[in-house]
């Protein structure tokens, strides 16, 4: 197939922030026909690249050929024109609008200078029926499930009869059975001869559908591999870019750590802590140097469960006790004073103040405690966001960047930093490792369970079970806003948990 | 392929490991077109009046266009400050002209109500009554946007609105002129040859610098204007940080409120202070902050308000005829404002770094800006 | 914003009493026939001479024993326009008011003239094409006023060869501002040696006068005289004057219009040297034209309001008994 000609052709591209050189003289190509999918760590520059193949961000140097010929786009919807179409992580759909109405938004067929309903019904029908899609166009986009809604955002870049399809994450939100049907749907158009570019962190995907590989890794091009010839240690060594034993290391350590664990008085204890339409009274106790996994779907109580021992809500019932003595957190400031620090699962909108930088970052919940008037000295700054940048492997490795232009594994050990900043006796991670690749995810496991060692709680959300698993001494279920279950951590398996979740059957 | 006078450019290179001032030569970057602006206004009066620059000693003290200028630049300077830290939070205080009304009608109202409007401590004494109640007026409106959360627009409307009239209350509808040489000072007067003025404005701005910097001020209040939840949940006391912005704006306004009644000695309900609200948001805008809160330039805002303010007096003294002085301004603003505008720059950034457009351009905020 | 929704609230309430009284077959109206009420709608407080005004018409009244309907419009056509409305639904006598602007009247007054209510205008003139939709406009002639001014100046300058005069003009575009430039103009357009060599607003303000003068001070060393369009302006450019160490009434003369307080105070101390009166005093006329309407009689179309002018040993004669 190499001797095909490439559909896209991109060479020597540099693309520059402020403070971040996000890609390097990058090469990349794209053929008719084929998976092409873009591995790297959060940093690598992915995006950057998607970025620049579909105009978003001006490239400082080097070229691109779009079949042959220069391709001159300013903006997404040039690109789109010129025949590149993406598919973004979330579906920029309007659930309000007829799946019909979706796939033709701002491409209506008109009549008499209004939309041609029949028409438009008509060419929908046919891109879903390409698509081996068997729904409605007339009916609301809101009333499918997430998978079908990905679907007919493919539809929508199929419409305009892209010769290039970019699905950036698009697997992240589906199940296993709507993943089969989404790599159907690839399969039939990697027929038809369209080049897809599939970005995912899922490494079986990865090799069930792409038919090539390119490795990114700190905004430069490790290399270009065909699938089947790149065993998966090998494309993970190259991706992170270090031996792989750390993350074998990291497993034999946490589990050895458990039997360590012994019941002493617990660092924070609550009874019957409850708060209406939020979480049914529960117990709940966390012993120094003890990792409590909460394990439960989204919207099983797990996240308001941390929002309320984080003081972030209040609960209407119940008790909390932190050493033994009954404290009442009213707001997060209050909590972060007791030294309880809360990691959101949302970074963007809870975590990171995008403006600032990273140093800014690093300091503000310790400079917050401080108050306005008794600012870190400028020296003690320095030093805190070097000694995390360092022992997180925050990069780029400048304090001064702007927290908005580090890719999210980085954001998310920016976060990291600052709530370790302020020595926290508890520290509530929610999702920390979520939509960030298999290194940062390594590493965060192990800060976690060294932190754990050194004598600090750590009540740890995931919705990866097996981490959960491998990092707690102890797992908290959670179902329907209730506590199922709370287990030692002594060979507790995926489906026992899984099994708790699903049907709560222990209690 | 990177020229040094490109900063995006500059601060991209592998090179720039001092990242810190750069950035800061990135921010000052937008203050290029203001002062541009700033310098070309200036070039326009020395076109037309040669000694425009000039200054002397007149009486023993400093006489010219330009002191002038720095004199009645000052009050705009003082609201504009306040203002600047205000929007740095997302807000916006559109009382600040009703408090300049307040604070000179009721310092003067009290000085004139006195046995000897010349007493020193008489002075001393309303100016201080002043302040405290501008005090009082800034944490209303701190009250109702950090406590009862109303919109800022929505809040500070209020005062705007009931502002004048109780301006106009503590005047009865009239001019007061009231004759007290020390109260004169403020607004008329000098101080080691400088207009008083003048020294309180930089004093107070160089405070307020000092203030933001040395403590943890600026970054707190950066930090509550990018993202208000992000700051609430890292424990910063985002209500006192919002309290503090709208009391010292008022106290600001209240300052440049005593300069303007005392600077014609006399305290105007209806004119004192009316737009300046306008005049002072033009000036932070100019300068660089954006209204959508976050980061700020204290130098920005100084700039954007000598620029309005030397428009006034370009206007004056090149005789551009009163009907068609607000078109001249607004084409001097719109001129500024598109300058800077990010995708002008962009622009701009683009016609010097690249020799030959070799490759596909966009516009370049995207990356930077948002 | 109160005020306002009282007034509206008034209104709809007369409304439906009106509306009841119709439904009797009275129609006479709800005012009665031999008590007079007058509805006035000001302009606002925008300054000293407009709360003199306010305040010498409700006295005025008061003395004459005429129930008087008073609103301020706040600066707003739109209040004044409400005002109007509402004191037609309320049937008063007569309605007087000082416009806000000079347009945009027709249709408002055209409803007080169906409804058979005679209309005042005080102060301020509009612009109508048709003069029938007001009785009477009784006010200041600000040509005449500009003329006064210009004809102090000649006469003052009787000797001199060169005069250079700076002009510090009210509001761009107000009536006074307009017609004050323009009898100052005809009454020095006969000489040539007055030469207007820079003419700006101030707003009717003392800061903005203050600040042009200081302006003007700079780009135009040889200042003769400054005619302000009002005593405040006039006040602020002393100020400028005597920053830039010169003495205000002797090395540069200053004529103004107005005659408040302090720029008889002014005046009387020699800082000012002219001052031609634009008096808001205009209560006692206004009874007059009311009452003649009242009675059926008829009144001059254009009445000019009782004014003079002051030299510096008038204002310290007329100081002691000046109350605005």
């Amino acid at each position: 197939m190499d001797s095909a000609v490439p559909i896209v052709e991109m060479t020597g591209i540099s693309i520059s922030f402020p403070g971040v050189k996000a890609l390097d003289g990058v090469d990349f190509r794209m053929f008719p026909g084929e998976v092409h999918s873009l591995m790297g760590e959060n940093g690598a520059g992915k995006s950057t690249l998607i970025k620049a193949l579909t105009g978003v961000y001006p490239i400082d140097a080097g070229s691109i050929l779009l079949a042959g010929q220069p391709l001159l786009v300013t903006g997404p919807a040039d690109s789109q024109r010129a025949g590149i179409s993406t598919v973004y992580q979330e579906v920029n759909l309007l659930t309000n609008l007829s799946v019909a109405e979706n796939i033709l938004l701002g491409r209506e067929p008109r009549r008499f200078g209004g939309i041609h309903w029949k028409e438009m019904r008509e060419r929908a029908a046919a891109i879903l029926h390409r698509l081996h899609l068997d729904i409605d166009p007339g009916s609301l986009l809101g009333s499918h499930s997430l998978a079908v809604q990905q679907l007919v955002a493919i539809a929508r870049a199929l419409d305009v009869n892209a010769k290039v399809l970019i699905l950036d994450e698009p697997t992240s939100s589906l199940d296993v059975d709507e993943v089969a049907e989404l790599f159907r749907v690839i399969t039939a158009l990697k027929r038809e001869g369209v080049a897809i570019l599939f970005v995912s962190h899922f490494l079986d995907q990865v090799y069930e559908i792409a038919d090539r590989l390119t490795v990114l890794r700190n905004g430069s091009l490790v290399g270009e591999y065909r699938t089947k010839e790149i065993l998966r240690i090998e494309l993970v060594h190259k991706m992170i870019g270090k031996d792989i034993a750390v993350l074998t290391d990291l497993d034999t350590k946490t589990r050895n750590a458990v039997a360590e664990t012994t019941t002493t008085i617990p660092y924070l204890a609550a009874v019957g802590l409850g708060r209406k339409g939020s979480i049914d009274p529960l117990d709940f106790a966390i012993a120094e140097g003890e990792v409590v996994g909460l394990a439960g779907l989204l919207g099983s109580g797990r996240t308001e469960l941390a929002r309320i021992l984080s003081g972030i809500d209040k609960p209407d019932t119940g008790e909390l006790k932190i050493e033994g003595r009954t404290q009442r957190l009213r707001t997060a400031r209050m909590a972060l004073k007791r030294r309880i620090a809360y990691s959101s699962e949302d970074r963007k909108r809870e975590g990171i103040i995008e403006d600032l930088t990273v140093r800014d970052n690093i300091v503000l919940a310790l400079q917050a405690d401080r108050g306005w008037f008794r600012r870190i000295p400028r020296r003690r700054q320095d030093e805190l966001a070097a000694s995390y940048i360092s022992a997180l492997g925050i990069r780029p490795a400048n304090p001064e960047a702007l927290v908005r232009n580090l890719s999210g594994g980085n954001q998310q050990k920016v976060l990291l930093a600052r709530w370790l900043a302020i020595a926290p006796r508890l520290l509530i991670l929610d999702e920390p490792t979520r939509g960030i690749d298999v290194g940062a995810k390594a590493e965060i496991q192990r800060l976690v369970s060294n932190l754990a060692e050194e004598g600090m709680s750590v009540v740890y959300i995931s919705a990866e079970l097996e981490e959960v698993l491998r990092l707690s001494h102890r797992i908290v279920v959670m179902r329907d806003r209730k506590k199922v279950a709370d287990l030692e951590n002594d060979d507790v398996t995926v489906g026992q948990v899984m099994t708790l979740i699903a049907s709560g059957a222990d209690e | 392929m990177n020229t040094p006078q490109d900063p995006k450019n500059a601060l991209a290179s592998p090179l720039a490991s001092r990242t810190g001032s750069l950035v800061h030569a990135a921010v000052r970057s937008r203050l290029v077109w203001p002062a541009v602006a700033l310098i070309a206004l200036l070039v326009t009066n020395v076109v037309k009046s040669p000694n425009f620059l000039s200054i002397r000693i007149q009486d023993g003290h400093l006489f010219g266009s330009l002191i002038d200028i720095l004199r009645n630049g000052a009050p705009i300077v003082l609201v504009a400050l306040g203002m600047t830290l205000v929007i740095a939070t997302r807000g916006i205080d559109l009382s600040v002209g009703a408090v300049v009304a307040i604070s000179g009608a009721f310092a003067l109202s009290i000085i004139g109500g006195s046995d000897n409007p010349n007493s020193m401590g008489v002075v001393l004494g309303a100016v201080a009554a002043s302040l405290v109640f501008a005090l009082v007026l800034g944490a209303w409106n701190g009250l109702l946007i950090a406590v009862f959360g109303i919109q800022p627009i929505i809040a500070t409307l209020i005062l705007m609105t009931a502002g004048r009239g109780i301006a106009m209350l503590i005047t009865e509808g009239q001019i007061l002129t009231v004759s007290s040489a020390p109260y004169k000072v403020i607004g008329g007067g000098y101080w080691f040859a400088l207009p008083a003025s003048i020294i309180i404005a930089a004093a107070l701005f160089a405070l307020v610098a000092i203030l933001t910097r040395k403590t943890a001020l600026g970054m707190l209040i950066e930090s509550v204007g990018i993202n208000p939840e992000a700051s609430r949940l890292a424990g910063v006391s985002s209500r006192v940080i919002i309290f503090m912005v709208y009391t010292f704006s008022a106290v600001c306004a209240a300052i440049a409120g005593l300069m303007i009644s005392s600077n014609i000695t006399a305290a105007d309900a209806n004119s004192a202070g009316l737009w300046i609200e306008m005049d002072a948001i033009l000036a932070v805008v100019l300068g660089g902050t954006s209204l959508a809160g976050g980061r700020y330039s204290l130098t920005g805002t100084l700039i954007g308000a000598f620029v309005i303010q030397t428009l006034t007096t370009t206007v004056y003294s090149i005789g551009i005829a009163p009907e068609i002085t607000l078109v001249f301004k607004a084409l001097v603003v719109i001129a500024v404002v598109l300058l800077q505008a990010p995708r002008t720059r962009a622009g701009f950034a683009r016609l010097r770094s690249r020799k030959g457009p070799s490759v596909p351009s966009a516009p370049r905020e995207k990356a930077i800006v948002r | 914003m109160k005020k306002i929704l009282g007034l509206a609230l008034t209104g709809a309430l007369l409304v439906s009493m009106v509306g009841c009284a119709a439904g009797g077959g009275d129609e006479s109206g709800g005012g009665g026939d031999d008590e007079l009420i007058v509805g006035f709608s000001q302009v606002g407080a925008e300054s000293g001479w407009r709360t003199a005004n306010t305040k010498d018409i409700q006295g005025a009244f008061e003395e004459a024993g005429i129930e008087l309907k008073f609103s301020d419009a706040q600066g707003k056509q739109e209040n004044q326009i409400k005002a109007i409305r509402s004191y037609i639904q309320q049937q008063v006598d007569v309605i007087a008011f000082s416009p806000v602007v000079e347009s945009g009247w027709d249709t408002v007054l055209n409803e007080a003239k169906d409804a058979g209510i005679p209309v005042v205008l005080t102060d301020r003139a509009v612009d109508s094409e048709d003069d029938t939709l007001y009785e009477s406009f009784l006010g200041s002639d600000f040509i005449i006023e500009g003329e006064r001014a210009g004809a102090w100046v000649l006469e003052e300058f009787a000797d001199a060869d060169v005069v250079n005069v700076v002009e510090l003009q009210g509001t761009t575009g107000a009536a006074p501002a307009n017609d004050r430039a323009q009898g100052f103009r005809d009454a020095i357009a006969g000489e040539d040696k007055f030469e207007i060599i820079a003419s700006q607003t101030g707003d009717f303000t003392r800061a903005g006068g203050k600040q042009v003068m200081e302006a003007f001070l700079k780009s135009n060393p040889d200042i003769d005289l400054v005619y302000a369009h009002n005593d405040d302006m006039g006040l602020g450019a002393i100020e400028a004057i005597e920053a830039a160490g010169l003495v205000p009434g002797t090395d540069i003369k200053i004529v103004t219009v107005d005659a408040v307080k302090d720029g008889m105070q002014a005046l009387a101390d020699g800082k000012i040297n002219f001052i031609v009166e634009c008096s808001p005093l205009l209560g006692a006329q206004l009874v007059d034209i009311v009452t003649t309407l009242h009675d059926g009689g008829s009144v001059e179309k254009r009445i000019v309001t009782e004014e003079t002018t002051f030299t510096q040993e008038q204002a310290i004669e007329a100081l002691p008994d000046r109350q605005y």
